[in-house]
C-alpha cells in the first residue's frame, strides 16, 4: 500500500488537522507517514498545502513528485487546481466549493468548476452547508475528510477513531459534532459511487 | 523505545532534550522556530529544568549556548539561516576558543525562500569556520545525529554545526527515541589561554584548530551518516543531506541503478568519494542549497565529467525534489494536469482585524502630503504592508535595517526618513540603530508597531514590548515629547494622522509607538484559556 495525498487550501482553514487524523489513523495500522506542511509566511491568507505519503514500505521523499497524487484534497475549490500538475492518471479530486475570496481578480466559480470537471469525476462538496447542519460550520474540514475518506486507504471507522483520539480532550460533544459532520461528507462520497 | 510522529524541527528538539541538554537559546525564525518551542512545552509539561526562554537575537542565543558549554553543561543553539550572520562574530570565534560542555548549533536553511529573503547555506559558514558539520536526511536521522553531535562536540571540544533546510524540518514522520541521558555537572573550565582571544592566544587556538582537522576528516570517515549504496549504473550520484531522499525516491520510480553516496557528515570523507567516481564514468552532484561541494570536485579547470547545478543539469537555484533529479537523468516525468489559466497567485496578507492595517492606512494618509514617500521597513507581519492595497513600505532588507537606512537616508539628505519596525526586531537589532540616531541627532522617525509578539513566526514571547519600549527609547535618549504612543484603530483613525503627522515633521528624533494586540495572539490565548477549563 502506498499512497500519496495533496491537501490543499488557504492559511487558517485547517487542512492540518485533517491530516492530524489520518495520520493518527495510519500509526494505528503501524505504517510509515511522511507529511510535508507549509509553516511561516503563507499562513497568513496564503496558499497552503501539505504532502502526505502514507505507505507500508520506507518512503523516502518528503515531497509528492508530479504525476503520482491518488488524490487531491481541497477544502477551496481555487486552491484544488493548483495542484493540478501532481494528479496520477486516475487520481480524485476532492474539494470543497466555498470560495475564499481575499484575492482580486478571483475567477468565475463556473470557470472553476468547468475545468475541475476536465479530471476524473471530482467530487464537489459544499462543505460550509454540510457543517452547519452538523452544529458548527468549523467542522468544514471534517465534512471534507468524510468525503475523501474512500480515497484514503483508511476506514470509516478508522478515520473515526482518529478523529475521537485528536480531539479527546475537548470532549464528547467536540467528537460528535466532528463526527456528525465527518459522516456527512461519507454520505456524499457514498452517494456519487452508487450514482455510477 | 518511544515512537513519536514529529517535524524534523521536532526531531532536533527531542534528540537535544535525550541527549541532556541544560538550555536552548534561540530567537525564532522560519524554518527553525519550532525546535525551541517543542522544547518550551517539553519543559513545561515535564517540569524539566532545561532552560529555554527566547533569546533578544541570535547573536545573544548563541554567546549565552557558548557560556553554559563553559560551564560545562551542553547547549543547543537554534536560528534560521540569516539568524547565523547575525550570530557569525561569535559562532566563527566559538571555533578558536573550542568548547567544553557539547554545542550544536542547529541552523535550518531556507532554499526557494518560502519565508526568507535569501537562500545562503548554512555549509558555508561551517567550512569557513572549520567547523564538523552534519546534514542528517530524516526526521529519525535528525533525531539520532543530533543525540550524537553532542558527544562529538566533547570529543572535539568544537561546536557542531547542524544544517538542515525548509523541508526536513517542517515534514513529519514517526521518530523513535531511546531513554535521556542525565544533563552534565556544573564543571565551568578555567582556561583563559583558549578562552581570552588576545592575538597570542589567538595564534596559537587558530594553529590548534587547523591541527585538529585530521580528525574531523576521521569522524566523517566512520559517520554512518555517509553511506554509499552499490549500483551498476555508470553515472553515479553524490547526495548531500535531504537530496539523498529525492535521488533515492527517483531511483525507485523510474529504476535507475546507480550508486550512491549519501554525504551527511562533513569534512568530505576523501576515501568513500574517490570510491564513488572510481566505479562512475559521470557523477551528478545533488546539494539542497548552493553548489559548494560541485565547485570543490571540479575544481578550477574542471577535469571530471561532472554533471550539477553549474551546468545546467539541475536548476541553478531553488529545492530540488525527486522531478529534478529523475529529469537530470533524462527520464520522462509525467507532469498529470496543467496548472488551468484563472489559477491566480494567493500571496499571504495581513489578518483581518491586524493593527498594522490601520497603521499604514494612517502612515499613507501622512505620507500623501510629501513628494518624497519612502518608507524603509523591516522583518516581520508588517512587510506585507509592501504588498497592495498598502504598498505603504519600501525596504525590507534584514533585521533591524528600517532605522539604520532611514538614518543613512536622513544623512543624505532625504526627508522624511520613516522606519517601520516591530517590537521584536527593534530590540533583536533596532536598539542601537536608534542609539546612532540620536547621538547624531539625525531627523528620522520610526514608528514601532508594537503588537505584543513575535507575530509572523506564531506568537512567540517578544522581548520588550508596551510601556518597556518607551523606557528603552527613553533611556537612549530620545526625547520624551517625541516618543508618543497611538493604537492602530479605526476608531483613532483622525488621532493617528495628527500625531504621526507631528512627529513625522518634526525634524530631530522621534518614535511613534503603535500599540495594539497581535489578533492572531489574541485568538490563540482564548483558545488556550478555554481549553485550560
Amino acid at each position: 500500500m502506498q499512497l500519496n495525498i495533496i491537501l490543499a487550501g488557504v492559511g487558517g482553514q485547517g487542512i492540518l488537522t485533517i491530516a492530524s487524523v489520518i495520520n493518527q489513523a495510519a500509526i494505528h495500522k503501524g505504517l510509515h507517514i511522511r507529511q510535508a506542511e507549509v509553516h511561516g509566511m503563507s499562513q497568513r491568507g496564503g496558499a497552503v498545502q501539505s504532502h502526505l505519503r502514507i505507505s507500508a514500505r520506507k518512503i523516502y521523499s518528503d515531497l509528492i513528485s508530479r504525476g503520482t497524487a491518488h488524490l487531491i484534497l481541497s477544502v477551496e475549490p481555487l486552491e484544488a487546481l493548483r495542484y493540478l500538475p501532481y494528479l496520477a492518471p486516475g487520481g480524485k479530486v476532492v474539494t470543497a466549493t466555498d470560495p475564499v475570496v481575499n484575492i482580486t481578480g478571483y475567477p468565475n466559480l463556473e470557470a472553476i468548476f468547468a475545468e475541475l470537471h476536465r479530471t476524473d469525476r471530482p467530487l464537489l462538496v459544499s462543505a460550509a452547508e454540510h457543517a452547519r447542519q452538523a452544529g458548527n460550520i468549523r467542522t468544514s474540514n471534517m465534512v471534507m475528510l468524510g468525503a475523501a475518506a474512500p480515497f484514503t486507504g483508511m476506514t470509516p471507522e478508522e478515520l473515526e477513531s482518529g478523529i475521537e483520539k485528536l480531539f479527546h480532550k475537548k470532549g464528547a460533544d467536540t467528537i460528535d459534532m466532528n463526527i456528525r459532520a465527518f459522516r456527512k461528507g461519507l454520505e456524499l462520497s457514498q452517494q456519487q459511487a452508487s450514482d455510477t | 523505545m518511544n515512537k513519536r510522529l514529529l517535524l524534523g524541527a521536532e526531531a532536533i528538539a527531542l534528540g537535544a532534550l535525550d541527549a541532556g541538554i541544560s538550555g536552548v537559546y534561540a530567537y525564532p525564525g522560519t524554518p527553525s522556530t519550532e525546535i525551541t518551542e517543542y522544547i518550551q512545552k517539553y519543559s513545561q509539561d515535564h517540569h524539566s529544568p532545561v532552560r529555554s526562554a527566547w533569546s533578544a537575537n541570535e547573536k545573544t542565543a548563541f554567546e549565552a549556548a557558548l557560556g553554559m558549554s563553559y560551564a560545562g553543561k551542553r547547549s543547543l543553539v537554534c536560528m534560521k539561516h540569516v539568524g547565523l550572520n547575525v550570530a557569525a562574530d561569535a559562532f566563527i570565534n566559538s571555533a578558536i576558543t573550542g568548547v567544553n560542555g557539547g554545542l550544536v548549533t542547529a541552523v535550518a536553511d531556507d532554499p526557494s525562500m518560502h519565508s526568507s529573503q535569501n537562500e545562503q547555506d548554512s555549509r558555508v559558514y561551517g567550512k569557513f569556520a572549520m567547523l564538523p558539520v552534519i546534514e542528517p536526511a530524516s526526521q529519525q536521522e535528525l533525531y539520532d545525529a543530533t543525540r550524537e553531535a553532542f558527544d562529538m562536540s566533547e570529543s572535539l571540544r568544537l561546536p557542531v554545526l547542524l544544517r538542515l533546510t525548509t523541508r526536513l524540518s517542517h515534514s513529519r514522520s514517526i521518530v523513535e527515541s531511546t531513554p535521556e541521558r542525565p544533563q552534565n555537572q556544573l564543571n565551568p573550565i578555567y582556561a583563559p589561554e583558549r578562552y581570552v582571544l588576545m592575538p597570542h592566544n589567538a595564534r596559537r587556538q587558530y594553529e590548534h584548530l587547523i591541527s585538529v582537522q585530521p580528525r574531523l576528516e576521521e569522524f566523517s570517515k566512520h559517520s554512518w551518516l555517509n553511506t554509499l549504496i552499490p549500483g551498476n549504473g555508470k553515472t553515479g550520484v553524490i547526495a548531500f543531506g535531504i537530496a539523498f531522499n529525492y535521488v533515492m525516491e527517483a531511483r525507485e520510480l523510474f529504476d535507475l541503478d546507480c550508486p550512491v553516496l549519501k554525504i551527511g557528515c562533513y569534512p568530505l570523507p576523501r576515501k568513500k568519494v574517490e570510491a564513488l567516481f572510481g566505479m562512475c564514468e559521470t557523477v551528478l552532484v545533488a546539494e539542497e542549497g548552493y553548489p559548494v561541494y560541485e565547485e570543490l570536485l571540479r575544481g578550477f579547470f574542471g577535469g571530471r565529467e561532472i554533471w550539477g547545478r553549474l551546468d545546467g543539469t539541475l536548476p541553478r537555484t531553488g529545492e530540488l525534489d525527486t522531478d529534478r533529479i529523475a529529469l537530470a537523468f533524462g527520464k520522462h516525468v509525467n507532469y498529470g494536469l496543467p496548472i488551468p489559466e484563472i489559477v491566480s497567485n494567493r500571496p499571504p496578507e495581513l489578518c483581518k482585524g491586524c493593527g498594522h492595517r490601520d497603521l499604514f492606512e494612517a502612515l499613507n494618509i501622512v505620507m500623501s502630503s510629501y513628494d518624497d514617500r519612502h518608507v524603509f521597513s523591516d522583518i516581520g507581519c508588517y512587510t506585507l504592508g509592501a504588498l497592495p492595497p498598502y504598498n505603504a513600505i519600501h525596504t525590507c532588507v534584514d533585521m533591524g535595517a528600517s532605522i539604520t537606512m532611514a538614518k543613512g537616508a536622513a544623512d543624505a539628505g532625504l526627508h522624511p526618513a520613516v522606519a517601520v519596525i516591530g517590537d521584536s526586531t527593534f530590540t533583536h537589532s533596532g536598539m542601537t540603530g536608534l542609539l546612532d540616531a540620536v547621538n547624531d541627532r539625525t531627523p528620522v522617525t520610526i514608528i514601532i508597531a508594537d503588537n505584543d509578539t513575535v507575530a509572523m513566526t506564531g506568537g512567540q514571547c517578544s522581548s520588550a514590548t508596551g510601556t518597556r519600549l518607551i523606557e528603552i527609547c527613553t533611556g537612549l535618549g530620545v526625547e520624551k515629547e517625541h516618543i508618543r504612543s497611538i493604537i492602530p484603530l479605526k476608531s483613532h483613525l483622525d488621532e493617528n494622522i495628527t500625531v504621526l503627522g507631528e512627529e513625522i515633521a518634526y525634524e530631530g528624533v522621534s518614535v511613534v509607538i503603535a500599540q495594539r494586540e497581535c489578533v492572531e495572539n489574541a485568538a490563540r490565548k482564548k483558545r488556550n484559556t478555554a481549553a485550560n477549563v
